[in-house]
């Protein structure tokens, strides 16, 4: 279906949301280690109806699982809407162009342009890691078949991909004062909206949001807070100590052991919607990525909690 | 300068089991002041060979020549006579100058005693640290003078990314992460408007072999 004309970037159900002015509530999921289309499609049913897109990884943390692609496919079969995730790490300008264009072909309309992790945490530490080009250079290239209908390079296109084009920041990996400037690099680059780093430390976030209304780039890009429950003082204590650029403050590991015995999880999930609470007030902000890894089942009932529901009808 | 680190010695040992008289050549220049192919881990080398076919009983007869330059025909040519007394080469020069010894006799059999690391700085003796990959298109004037191909793990050309640890790389605590460094070195200097701009996709220039002649200089007749 052609979207031009219609002042749509790609017409996405994400776009329409927050073209609207809603607050967007989107899902993450990672696809299996294996072929099992069960795993995908249980993971995808608790999500049906709490969130407007649904991040399908791509090999996140480099350990080889089924192609983001695919995966988007299966949960489109069960109404779902993907966000296509593509990380630098695997694949060249060519490679990445053609899955592009497949993607597009299959009816997928929301892309995430990452770097990607390093292959050396994965399972396979000593495959060639790509990088041909960054994750800026890639949403420049996305946006650029999209409005040019041109490849990267140069050539027209014979059909161009309408995309809706997104991209991750990280406002806790230092230097912090040049966050909010790699924002900007990604805005220039023609990205559309933004998923946050999982936020723990809410004052730096604030004044990151700040910087970022200040410079007035979030007029410029629709930002979405990433939130992540904790599910026990143990994973807190794992983020904090051990996954580069997560800033975990003390004070959230000592309100999850204050806990009583056997609710630490219902505490990480009622922490996550009083952050998505003052998220639905902040401005700059303007919808939540929900990253529940390897809880979607929880999905329903945090997005309850968190009174996100219904999604709206766009 | 180019580095080098000699290969293990079960390897090298290998190569050259089946042959009785085995040239073993180092290098003067690179591999020397790196320690790993110059005229002393020549004589070690060929000690260590010596020993360990004897132990086999299979004894070797070597010889050991150290020459100049390998990657330098001036300097190969002196080896034209010595070769022919040879069943085979084992080269300690970097990748290029054992390239270019099999390149000269190609009758012989030549064989890398050492593995070529790259080009680096040498921090103190015995070691070196990689600073240049030769991408053929520099962008230290954009970058503080510190390279994002070769310090960066990732190679970005917009940095950093969000794996930013405490001024370190994702991958270890232990390696400085490259786009903190520029950032703080471009601040100190005020000239942070140079990472501001994006920085669009490169031609990679080391995809294909590559040959430079200088400008006012040109290929010999017979070559060009």
């Amino acid at each position: 279906m052609s979207t031009e004309g219609n002042g749509f970037k790609s017409g996405s159900n994400l776009e329409k949301v927050l073209k609207a002015g809603q607050f967007a509530f989107t899902g993450e999921l990672g696809p299996p280690r294996g072929n099992a289309v069960e795993e995908v499609t249980e993971k995808a049913k608790h999500l049906v109806g709490m969130v407007d897109a649904v991040n399908i990884t791509d090999n996140q943390t480099a350990m080889v699982r089924m192609s983001s692609w695919a995966a988007s496919l299966l949960i489109m079969q069960q109404g779902l809407e993907p966000n296509f995730q593509m990380v630098c790490r695997d694949r060249n300008r060519l490679a990445m162009q053609a899955d592009i264009l497949g993607a597009s072909a299959l009816g997928i309309k929301n892309m995430l342009c990452l770097s990607g992790d390093h292959q050396k945490f994965g399972d396979h530490p000593n495959a060639k890691g790509v990088f041909d080009i960054d994750s800026i250079q890639l949403i420049g290239m996305v946006k650029k078949m999209r409005d040019e209908g041109k490849f990267l390079g140069g050539a027209e296109l014979e059909g161009s991909p309408k995309m809706f084009i997104g991209a991750a920041a990280n406002p806790f990996a230092d230097p912090f004062e040049w966050r909010v400037h790699r924002l900007a690099k990604k805005i220039n680059a023609g990205v559309d909206f933004i998923q946050t780093q999982c936020i723990y430390n809410m004052d730096k976030f604030r004044k990151w949001v700040q910087q970022a209304n200040d410079m007035g780039l979030t007029e410029k890009v629709y930002i979405l807070a990433g939130v992540t429950p904790m599910k026990s003082v143990g994973m807190a204590k794992y983020m904090k100590a051990k996954v580069p650029g997560m800033d975990v403050p003390d004070e959230v590991i000592n309100r999850l052991q204050g806990a009583e015995k056997g609710k630490v999880a219902a505490e990480g999930i009622k922490m996550a919607c009083e952050q998505i609470e003052e998220f639905k007030e902040m401005k700059g902000v303007h919808g939540v990525h929900l990253m529940a890894i390897e809880w979607e089942h929880k999905v329903p009932e945090i997005a309850e909690q968190a009174k996100v529901l219904p999604r709206p009808e766009v | 300068m180019i580095v080098a680190k000699r290969k293990p010695f079960d390897e090298i040992k290998e190569y050259i089991q089946d042959y009785k008289k085995v040239l073993v050549a180092g290098c003067g220049t690179c591999v020397a002041v790196c320690l790993a192919g110059g005229e002393k881990e020549v004589d070690v080398l060929n000690t260590e060979l010596d020993m360990a076919r004897r132990l086999d009983d299979n004894p070797l007869e070597t010889g050991t020549i150290t020459i100049e330059r390998q990657c330098d025909v001036e300097y190969l040519e002196g080896l034209d006579d010595l070769v022919k007394d040879y069943d085979a080469i084992l080269s300690m020069a970097c990748g290029v100058g054992i390239q270019f010894l099999a390149e000269r006799f190609p009758g012989i059999p030549v064989y890398p005693a050492v593995d070529t690391t790259g080009m680096s700085a040498n921090l103190a003796v015995g070691w070196y640290e990689e600073r240049c990959r030769s991408c053929g298109e520099c962008v230290l004037g954009l970058t503080g003078g510190i390279c994002p191909v070769t310090m960066c793990a990732k190679g970005l050309y917009n940095g950093p990314c969000g794996g930013t640890n405490n001024g370190n790389c994702e991958i270890d605590d232990a390696q400085p992460c490259a786009w903190f460094n520029i950032y703080e070195r471009l601040a100190t200097q005020d000239r942070l408007d140079n990472i501001l701009k994006i920085k669009e996709p490169v031609g990679w220039n080391d995809q294909i072999p590559r040959t430079l002649v200088q400008p006012g200089y040109k290929k010999p007749e017979k070559d060009a």
